[in-house]
């Protein structure tokens, strides 16, 4: 990718980001944070890293999105009209973004940041790659993250599951049917 | 350079091109075909200065389905109701649309041809992870339907929207299930590659397509792109007899036949997914690189651009033969209910096609056909 390209790229991708928190309405932040994700997927397609950028499309763009779409929806957010919250908790606020800036200064100071434009070779981010990580050096981690996600979502149905109480006539009538 | 850049512009507008022109075909065969299935005329009133009718021609309709409709819906008023968020309204049904005309992009609808020394791949854009680029676009398609169903200010439309985000989602999986199948049958996820694994045959007489070797897959596919194309028995995003027209019932002029389009573009492009992995996409039985080879073991020579151009063609047939079948699939069965749905979707396909993607793991693993 030509660093012109990669440039423009990450400018529109921190105008999208900026878009998600400057905007009122929630559902028009979403669609802010939906095109961020997308411009930095673009960025992993244009450096190499084609499987990298697909799944994060099809994971966060197509799934984990819309889930935020329902959660949204659930809440039944509305538009943000005014200012919100106390004035303690603004200075608090105020307070810790103003050292986060700090922080993020000193580290990305001109000497740490050196950026720079290699060429790795041809195939470094392709699908034979990434399985010969995933389940070659790092399988032992792969495989534990996977029981880890299963216990969660066995969990959450565990806990989602309405336990009907005796005397509720639907749940009797449930289970004579 | 310049002759490669200018043929893969060629293509990808070829391809859109034919995407939208199988999406007309469709109108077509929506207003005649299920009058033809369900014994009604259908539209026969628009003619072209009556000369069809003149000379004594039955009046197909075709002037009514393919000018007269879409002339009439893109000059009507386009209206935005009161309260809908004007950007999001205006911007959902392109939304829609969007994904599903990018992904015609990669469906190889040909074989390699050579034009002056150049080899031309007939496919728009020869990606390696052509398959990943399919499942990523069509998992935007969500956004367009449930954004059109928000924006909308309409209870019933948000309604249809819910239900097409929580369908769309969930038969993404079965979908993705089957196409994994697939993938994993022969091995690459350049679709090109894959339809190239199809060529050649099995005993001497079956052609090597996949609906052969992985029938579950296709019985998958088939069902999860019906679903994913919204269509009958699985449109209940926008049934009539509940939620009017779902959710874009707020719709009208020009806005509303984007969203028609949509929904005749997604069946199209789910009879090329369909083709390109299950039926061989443009292989033709029996054809070699050099001619037919038929099982009896006669042989019949044609010229390489000959079977080319064949191929296309094999490729259009087989797309229109299985659009037709959606078509009457949709005329035929009733609508679902919810629950119904949900159940096929989690209890039936996802099941399934897990079951068939560890089938399919134990026999490439068995046969030998990992480095």
């Amino acid at each position: 990718m030509p660093p012109f390209l990669y440039i423009f790229l990450g400018a529109l991708a921190i105008v999208s980001a900026l878009g998600v928190i400057l905007q009122r309405n929630p559902i028009h932040s979403l669609l802010a944070l939906i095109g961020t994700l997308m411009i930095v997927a673009i960025l992993f397609i244009g450096e190499d890293a084609v499987v990298v950028g697909f799944l994060q499309i099809i994971v966060y763009a197509g799934a984990i999105m819309v889930l935020f779409l329902f959660v949204i929806w659930l809440l039944n957010l509305q538009v943000e009209t005014g200012p919100t919250g106390h004035l303690a908790l603004k200075l608090f606020g105020s307070l810790a973004s103003a050292l986060l800036m700090t922080e993020l200064f000193f580290f990305l100071a001109p000497v740490h940041l050196q950026v720079k434009f290699t060429h790795e070779p041809a195939g470094y981010g392709s699908l034979a790659s990434l399985a010969g990580k995933l389940f070659g050096d790092y399988l032992i981690a792969f495989e534990v993250t996977s029981v880890l996600l299963l216990a969660a979502v066995v969990g959450s149905v565990a806990l989602a599951r309405r336990i009907p109480a005796a005397d509720d006539p639907r749940a009797a009538s449930k289970a004579a049917s | 350079m310049i002759i490669e850049l200018t043929a893969g512009a060629i293509k990808a507008i070829l391809m859109i091109l034919a995407g939208l022109s199988l999406s007309l075909f469709l109108l077509y065969f929506e207003r005649k075909g299920s009058a033809l299935i369900q014994d009604r005329i259908g539209s026969n009133r628009a003619t072209l200065t009556g000369l069809g009718k003149r000379m004594g021609m039955p009046n197909l309709g075709i002037i009514n389905t393919t000018i007269a409709d879409p002339v009439k819906m893109f000059t009507k008023e386009d209206f935005i109701p009161a309260g809908a968020d004007k950007f999001l309204h205006t911007l959902s049904p392109f939304l829609s649309l969007f994904p599903v005309l990018i992904t015609f992009v990669v469906i190889p609808f040909g074989d390699t041809i050579l034009i002056s020394g150049h080899h031309i791949d007939l496919e728009a854009a020869n990606l390696n992870a052509g398959a990943l680029y399919l499942l990523a676009t069509i998992g935007l398609g969500v956004y367009g339907a449930a954004l059109a169903g928000w924006s909308s200010n309409n209870r019933w439309a948000l309604l249809g929207g819910i239900r097409a985000t929580a369908q769309m989602i969930s038969y993404e999986l079965a979908m993705g299930l089957a196409i994994v199948s697939v993938i994993m049958t022969f091995g690459t996820l350049n679709l090109q590659e894959i339809v190239r694994g199809q060529g050649g045959v099995w005993f001497g007489f079956l052609p090597r397509w996949a609906i052969f070797s992985q029938p579950l897959a296709f019985i998958l596919l088939l069902v999860a792109g019906a679903a994913e194309s919204k269509r009958i028995p699985f449109d209940l995003p926008e049934s009539e007899s509940e939620l009017i027209q779902g959710f874009f019932i707020e719709y009208s002029g020009g806005k509303q036949a984007v969203f028609m389009l949509t929904d005749f573009a997604e069946q199209a492009l789910v009879a090329m997914l369909l083709t390109t992995f299950f039926l061989g996409g443009w292989q033709i039985p029996w054809l070699m690189r050099d001619g037919f080879h038929l099982p009896g073991g006669a042989f019949l020579a044609l010229p390489a651009l000959a079977i080319s151009l064949m191929g296309v063609a094999a490729f259009l047939i087989k797309v229109v033969a299985l659009c037709m079948f959606l078509g009457m699939v949709r005329w035929t069965l009733p609508r679902f209910r919810y629950d119904q749905l949900m159940r096929l979707g989690w209890k039936g396909l996802v099941p399934l096609g897990l079951f068939n993607l560890l089938v399919t793991a134990f026999v490439v693993v068995a046969t030998g056909r990992v480095q």
